[in-house]
C-alpha cells in the first residue's frame, strides 16, 4: 500500500492501478505482456464473428470434398489459412494430384510474404523462437488487428505479446470451429450471411488506418484491380492487386516528398 | 495426403516465416520501409472489395446488391466514426435490410 497523498496531486504509484503496468526506461508507461496479450486477445474477438462460421463451412466442405476428418483438422492445424483449405478441398474433390494441390496453397498464401515484411521491422529485436512461432501464427485476421498497434508510437517492449494474443485467439477459434463443422455440421442459417462480417471488419481496419493520399490511392489501385483480376487463378489477383497498390501509393508519396 | 499435406504446410509456412526471419536488429532504410507501411491498406483491400462488388465471381455493379450497399455504408460509418463495431452492426443491419426489401 502507498502512503496517502494529497487529493489533486495527480500521481498514482504504478502499483495501485495496474499491476501489469511497467515503467519504459524513456519514462512513458510500458503495457505489460499480460495486458498486451489481452488486448490482442479482445481486438480479435469480433474477427470470430465471421470467422467461427467460415471455420464450420469449411468443415462441412471438406467432409463432402472426400477429405478424411484427420486431413481436414490437420489442414486447419498444418496449413492455417482459410481460404487456401477451400480451394485445397475443392481439388481434391475434383481428383488433383497432390503437387497441384501443394502449389495451389503455395500460391494462395504468398500474400503472407507481405505480411511478413511488413512486420519484420517490429520484430526484429525478438529471438528466433518467438519468430517461429509469431510467424505460424500471422494470418489476415491476426495480421489486419495487430499492425495498427505494432506501428504505433511509444515504448514497444512487450508489443509482440499483442500480436501473440489477437494469433492464439483466432487458432484456437479455427481449429475448434473446424472440428465443430466436420463433427457436428453447420448450424448456422446461411441466409444470416455472418461470413460477410469479416470483410466489414477489414474495411473498419482499412478506413480507420487511412492516413494520407498515399494510403488512400494503394487501397483504391489494390482494391479496383483485385475485382478487375478476380478471374485469375489461384487467388494470384490478390496478389498482383496488393504489391501494384503499393508500388501505386510509393510513385505517389515519392512525387509528393 | 498426409505427405501432401504437410508439403502445404511447410510452403505457407515459409512464406510466413520469410521477412520475420530475414529481420536483424537496426533500423531498415526508409525506402523499404515507406511501401511497407502501404501494406495493409493493399492487401486488405485487394481482399474485400473482390467480396464486396462480386460475391460469387460475378461482378454486379447495377442495380447494387445488397453486398455492395452494405460494403458503402461500412466504408462511410467507419469513415465518420472509426468505430469497429458501429461499422459491423451499421454493415450488417443494411445487408440483412438490402436482402429482405431488394428481389434477388
Amino acid at each position: 500500500m502507498s502512503p496517502p497523498e494529497p487529493l489533486g496531486s495527480g500521481i498514482h504509484p504504478p502499483t495501485s492501478d495496474s499491476p501489469s503496468t511497467r515503467t519504459h526506461p524513456s519514462g512513458q508507461p510500458a503495457a505489460g505482456a499480460r495486458e498486451e496479450f489481452l488486448r490482442g486477445v479482445l481486438a480479435e474477438i469480433p474477427l470470430l464473428l465471421g470467422v467461427v462460421p467460415f471455420g464450420l463451412i469449411y468443415g462441412v466442405i471438406a467432409i463432402q470434398s472426400g477429405l478424411t476428418p484427420a486431413t481436414a483438422q490437420g489442414a486447419s492445424a498444418v496449413v492455417f489459412a482459410g481460404s487456401s483449405q477451400f480451394v485445397m478441398s475443392q481439388l481434391v474433390a475434383g481428383g488433383a494430384s497432390g503437387v497441384v494441390i501443394v502449389v495451389s496453397i503455395a500460391a494462395i498464401n504468398l500474400r503472407h510474404a507481405l505480411y511478413s515484411a511488413s512486420l519484420a521491422p517490429h520484430l526484429a529485436h525478438l529471438s528466433a523462437g518467438w519468430k517461429a512461432l509469431l510467424a505460424y501464427l500471422l494470418t489476415d485476421e491476426a495480421y489486419a488487428v495487430s499492425i495498427g498497434h505494432l506501428e504505433a508510437d511509444g515504448p514497444r517492449v512487450h508489443r509482440h505479446f499483442f500480436l501473440l494474443g489477437a494469433g492464439l485467439t483466432l487458432w484456437a477459434s479455427w481449429q475448434a470451429s473446424t472440428a465443430l463443422g466436420l463433427f457436428v455440421g453447420a448450424r448456422v442459417p446461411a441466409a444470416w450471411s455472418l461470413e460477410f462480417t469479416l470483410p466489414l471488419m477489414f474495411i473498419a481496419i482499412v478506413v480507420s488506418q487511412l492516413k494520407d493520399r498515399a494510403g488512400i490511392a494503394a487501397a483504391l489501385v489494390a482494391g479496383g484491380l483485385a475485382v478487375a483480376l478476380r478471374g485469375l487463378p489461384l487467388g494470384l489477383g490478390v496478389l498482383l492487386a496488393a504489391v501494384a497498390g503499393i508500388l501505386a501509393g510509393s510513385a505517389l508519396e515519392r512525387r509528393e516528398a | 495426403m498426409g505427405l501432401t499435406l504437410l508439403a502445404a504446410g511447410i510452403a505457407t509456412y515459409l512464406t510466413r516465416l520469410s521477412f520475420i526471419a530475414l529481420a536483424h536488429r537496426g533500423t531498415a532504410p526508409a525506402w523499404i520501409t515507406r511501401p511497407l507501411r502501404l501494406v495493409p491498406a493493399a492487401v486488405l483491400s485487394a481482399l474485400i472489395l473482390p467480396s464486396v462488388l462480386a460475391p460469387q465471381g460475378m461482378l454486379q455493379l447495377w442495380p447494387l446488391s445488397p453486398r455492395t450497399l452494405a460494403g458503402m455504408a461500412a466504408v462511410l460509418v467507419a469513415w465518420k466514426t472509426r468505430s469497429v463495431l458501429l461499422t459491423l452492426v451499421v454493415g450488417m443491419s443494411v445487408l440483412w435490410l438490402a436482402g429482405l426489401l431488394l428481389p434477388g
